[in-house]
This record gives structure tokens, C-alpha cells and sequence, in this order.
């Protein structure tokens, strides 16, 4: 399942969720393979219908970019299981970190679709990997600014540690110890393939 | 980006990063809640000595959705009236800690002035015949958006050249995004030398309608002519207004700018202003992104 988008000339986000991924510096240990990512997706879909129930009450939001393509995974495998498609947003969170509004730090913004309303539902935050937090952080604000969920969750491929702020996982693909100086990268393969990688 | 005082010192690329990061920004109008903490605490302080609606409330409005705090100064209840210099004028607003300065002004060349004097980042918001950047800025925007990519693209800019900032700003948005820009106007409004800025001027407006995908019609300004230019409005109307027949000369997918206000019947017949080529009303909704974006970039930490 793919996001829904009006203009067909933007970039798709999937493919830009490559970027960074495959510089060389340093050698780039795969910790996460195609098959290990279909097996945590599906899992982590088991586990959201579980806690749940219906699929009607869940919206996924995945955050820009690198959660994209973890969310789409996600959506499918949704369907796969329940029978019914549950809906699939994708929000940037450029203009909520902390990093941005505090020392003025300029990326530039992707762009948020937000096609449903998130009022009343169950929104499961969906990221590639977790790390400081501040993220998830940034996230939730922005949902709030979209309506009142019944609930907030968070689903990630990779739980990597080091967290600054009382964020916690609801779902996890795999945790992965690293050192705080080590990148953790999901990215696609030269077949195409979605990989994790520690660089 | 230090200051925004025009695009004609400003690089490609530069345009890009403003026109990318607009992209984002357009989504927040279209929210319930249009409203982005980014500049949470941020002071904009608006100063428009020369009328404007349109121009004012969208930066207004871009501070807003940014959550910027938004101050309006205008010449009348000013105190210029008491003979403050602008300069001194602008100095005191600075002083107080104000993060961006908005500033419209008859005289061309006063945004540059003010800008040497404050260490505030000047935006131009249109300076007498010079430029009008964020003007051009969402004109290239309101493009990219109906026909993809800017290069090779047949651009016409109709009307009072000579004495239009939006015509100026827009050669060099659409010349440095790889457009090719033709010029037609009355003879008394095409500056001479107009070729130098790399644009090519036509005789006629329907030469510099052929085959074109963007017309730009400018405003006849009337409270900016000194004298009578052409004959008459009605003449004016006939020679260079835009109606549908010759709507008909530019490729069939052209859209149609304007930059507002729209003189009904004299530049732009109202059949063309309404239907389906003209982008007139998204030029609008998109000027507030576009000035998001501007606010957004201007007030980043110098690196």
C-alpha cells in the first residue's frame, strides 16, 4: 500500500529513504536482513491487532522518511491479517523537533499527508529506528495538532537505545546495542531489498 | 540567506531550497489547526509604508501559522508623521528585539538601506520599480506546481514593464530557473536595454504569446504613472489585454498569472481572470507557503 498523493511529480518518500544509507565511510554491518524485516513486520502487525482489537479503530503514522517504507510493510501485513485496510499517513516533524524551534537549525521540511482524521483512533507512530526520543517526541505534537486520538503508540523496526527523553516502544522489530557514535541506517540494497545496517 | 531584498542576487539553488521547503509548508493551510510551533517566541514586525492588502495580511498570516508574533506598522498613525526618519524609525523597532523586519516602501533601493543599518534580516516586501522577490518567488512556485519543471519553458510577461517590480523580480526568478522570458508591453513601458536582463522583447503581444506555457499579465498601475502612457484604458484593453481569442496563441496547457489587483477588463478579460488557465487564486493561497517558507529559512541560525 502505498501513500495516497494528489501530485504525482513529488518524489515518492520511499525511494528517498535511502539517503545517507549507503556512504562509505566505514564498513556497514547488515544487523537486519530482508527476511528479519518481514518477520519483525509481521509480528509487530500481529501484536498491534492484539492489543487493539478491530482494525477499524488503528491509523498508522509513519514518520518521514525513514519510517515510509516501515509503515507501508506494516499496512500490508495489516491487511494480510484483518482483511481490511487501515489507513497509512506520513508526517514530517521537521517543524516540531527541538533542535529546529530551539537553535534554529534549517532542513529542509518533507512533506506531511495526513489524509484521515486521527480523532477518536488509535495512532500507532511507526519509525525505522528509535534512538534519542526526541523524535517520537516531536511526533506526537504534531498528531495532536491533527485531532484528539484515542490513544498514541509507537512501532519501530529497531529500538537502538540511548534515549534523552521518557519515550518508550509499545512494538519493536529487534533491539540493537549500539555506541552512541554508530549511525543506524535502514536502507535499500542494491536487489532492491530493504536492509538495517550499523555504520 | 541574510536578508531577502531580491532575487536577482540570489543563486538557483537558493530558489529551489525556498520553493522545496514552501511544498511543506502549503500542507499546514490545508489543516484544522494551521498552526506550527517552529517560530514559537519569534517577533515579525510588518512595515508597510505604501498600501497593500494582499501582500501585508499573507505575511501576516505566514508569521502566524509559524506562530511568530506579528506587528502591522503603516505610514499613517506612524511616527514618520512626526518626522522620525525611516531609518531611525526602523532602528527603534529593531531595538526592540524584533527577529525579522517586513519591509514595503515606495522608493526603490529603502529595504537595502534599512538592512545596512539594522542587524535584523530584511525581507523586501516590494521597493518602488526595483523588486518584489516573495512576489516572484510564488509565481515560480504556482509553476513548478501546474507544469513540473522551469527549464525550457516559454514564459510571456505582458503589460507595464517598465514600471513593474513583479515584472523585474520575475525575469530573474524564471530566467535563472532555465524559462526563456519574452516581453510585450506599449513602447512607453518597455524600458530600453530590457534584452540585457536576457529576456527578448516582442512587438507585439501576440508574438510573445505564441506557443507560450506561462502569461504573466502585469496591473496597470495607475497611481504609480505620472503621466498618460497610452491612449486610453479602452485602447490599452484591445492592444494588450488578455482575452480568450488571444489566449488561444499560447499552448494549450498555458496558465495564466497575475499578480494582483486585477483591473477587470483592461489588462485581463473577466472570462480569462475565472476560468480553468488562470492559477490568479492560487498564486494567493500559495504566497502564504512561500512566505512561510522565506520566514522559515531567514530566521535559521547563521552558519
Amino acid at each position: 500500500m502505498s501513500i495516497p498523493d494528489s501530485r504525482s511529480r513529488v518524489p515518492s518518500l520511499t525511494s528517498s529513504a535511502t539517503q545517507g544509507g549507503s556512504s562509505g565511510d566505514g564498513p556497514a554491518r547488515v544487523v537486519l536482513e530482508a527476511a528479519g524485516i518481514r518477520r519483525a513486520t509481521t509480528r509487530i502487525a500481529h501484536e498491534i491487532l492484539e492489543r487493539n482489537g478491530s482494525p477499524e479503530s488503528i491509523t498508522l503514522v509513519a514518520i518521514a522518511l525513514g519510517g515510509v517504507p516501515v509503515g507501508e510493510m506494516l499496512a500490508e501485513a495489516l491487511r494480510e491479517l484483518s482483511g481490511s485496510e487501515v489507513p497509512l499517513g506520513a508526517l514530517d516533524v521537521t517543524l516540531y523537533r527541538d533542535d529546529v524551534i530551539g537553535h534554529g537549525r534549517r532542513p529542509i521540511p518533507h512533506k506531511t499527508r495526513m489524509p484521515f482524521s486521527v480523532t477518536g483512533k488509535r495512532v500507532v507512530l511507526v519509525e525505522d529506528v528509535v534512538f534519542t526520543g526526541r523524535t517520537v517526541r516531536a511526533a506526537m505534537d504534531a498528531v495532536i495538532d491533527f485531532g484528539r486520538p484515542e490513544g498514541i503508540q509507537v512501532a519501530t523496526l529497531v529500538d537502538r537505545g540511548h534515549r534523552e527523553l521518557p519515550i518508550r516502544v509499545d512494538f519493536v522489530g529487534k533491539n540493537i546495542p549500539t555506541s552512541r557514535a554508530e549511525k543506524v541506517v535502514l536502507r535499500q540494497a542494491p536487489g532492491g531489498e530493504y536492509e538495517v545496517v550499523v555504520i | 540567506m541574510r536578508h531577502l531584498l531580491g532575487i536577482e542576487n540570489m543563486e538557483p539553488d537558493e530558489i529551489v531550497r525556498v520553493l522545496d521547503t514552501a511544498e511543506a509548508m502549503l500542507e499546514i493551510s490545508q489543516r484544522e489547526i494551521k498552526r506550527v510551533p517552529t517560530l514559537r517566541g519569534r517577533t515579525v514586525i510588518n512595515v508597510f509604508l505604501e498600501p497593500s492588502t494582499r501582500t501585508r495580511v499573507s505575511f501576516e498570516i505566514a508569521a502566524k501559522r509559524l506562530s511568530a508574533d506579528a506587528v502591522n506598522v503603516s505610514e499613517s498613525g506612524s511616527s514618520l508623521s512626526k518626522a522620525e526618519t525611516l531609518a531611525d524609525m526602523v532602528q527603534n523597532l529593531a531595538a526592540m528585539n524584533a527577529d525579522v523586519l517586513i519591509v514595503r516602501d515606495r522608493t526603490a533601493g529603502v529595504p537595502q538601506m534599512l538592512a545596512e543599518r539594522v542587524r535584523v534580516p530584511v525581507i523586501n516586501a516590494g521597493d518602488g520599480v526595483h523588486e518584489h522577490p516573495t512576489q516572484a518567488l510564488l509565481d515560480v512556485f504556482t509553476v513548478r506546481q501546474s507544469l513540473g519543471s522551469l527549464e525550457g519553458r516559454v514564459v510571456a510577461i505582458v503589460g507595464d514593464i517598465a514600471h513593474s517590480r513583479v515584472a523585474r523580480s520575475d525575469i530573474y526568478a524564471f530566467t535563472k530557473l532555465g524559462a526563456e522570458v519574452r516581453v510585450a508591453g506599449p513602447a512607453t513601458m518597455m524600458p530600453p536595454g530590457i534584452e540585457l536582463l536576457g529576456v527578448k522583447p516582442c512587438d507585439s503581444m501576440a508574438e510573445a504569446l505564441e506557443g507560450a506555457d506561462v502569461i504573466v499579465m502585469l496591473r496597470i498601475q495607475q497611481e504609480r504613472l505620472e503621466g498618460p502612457l497610452f491612449p486610453s484604458m479602452r485602447e490599452y484593453a484591445r492592444t494588450f489585454g488578455l482575452t480568450v481569442e488571444k489566449l488561444k496563441l499560447a499552448s494549450p496547457d498555458a496558465i495564466v498569472l497575475h499578480p494582483g489587483p486585477v483591473n477587470r477588463g483592461v489588462e485581463i478579460a473577466t472570462e480569462v481572470a475565472d476560468a480553468e488557465p488562470s492559477r490568479i487564486l492560487d498564486q494567493v493561497t500559495n504566497g502564504v507557503a512561500v512566505r512561510m517558507a522565506v520566514l522559515y529559512l531567514i530566521t535559521g541560525a547563521v552558519e
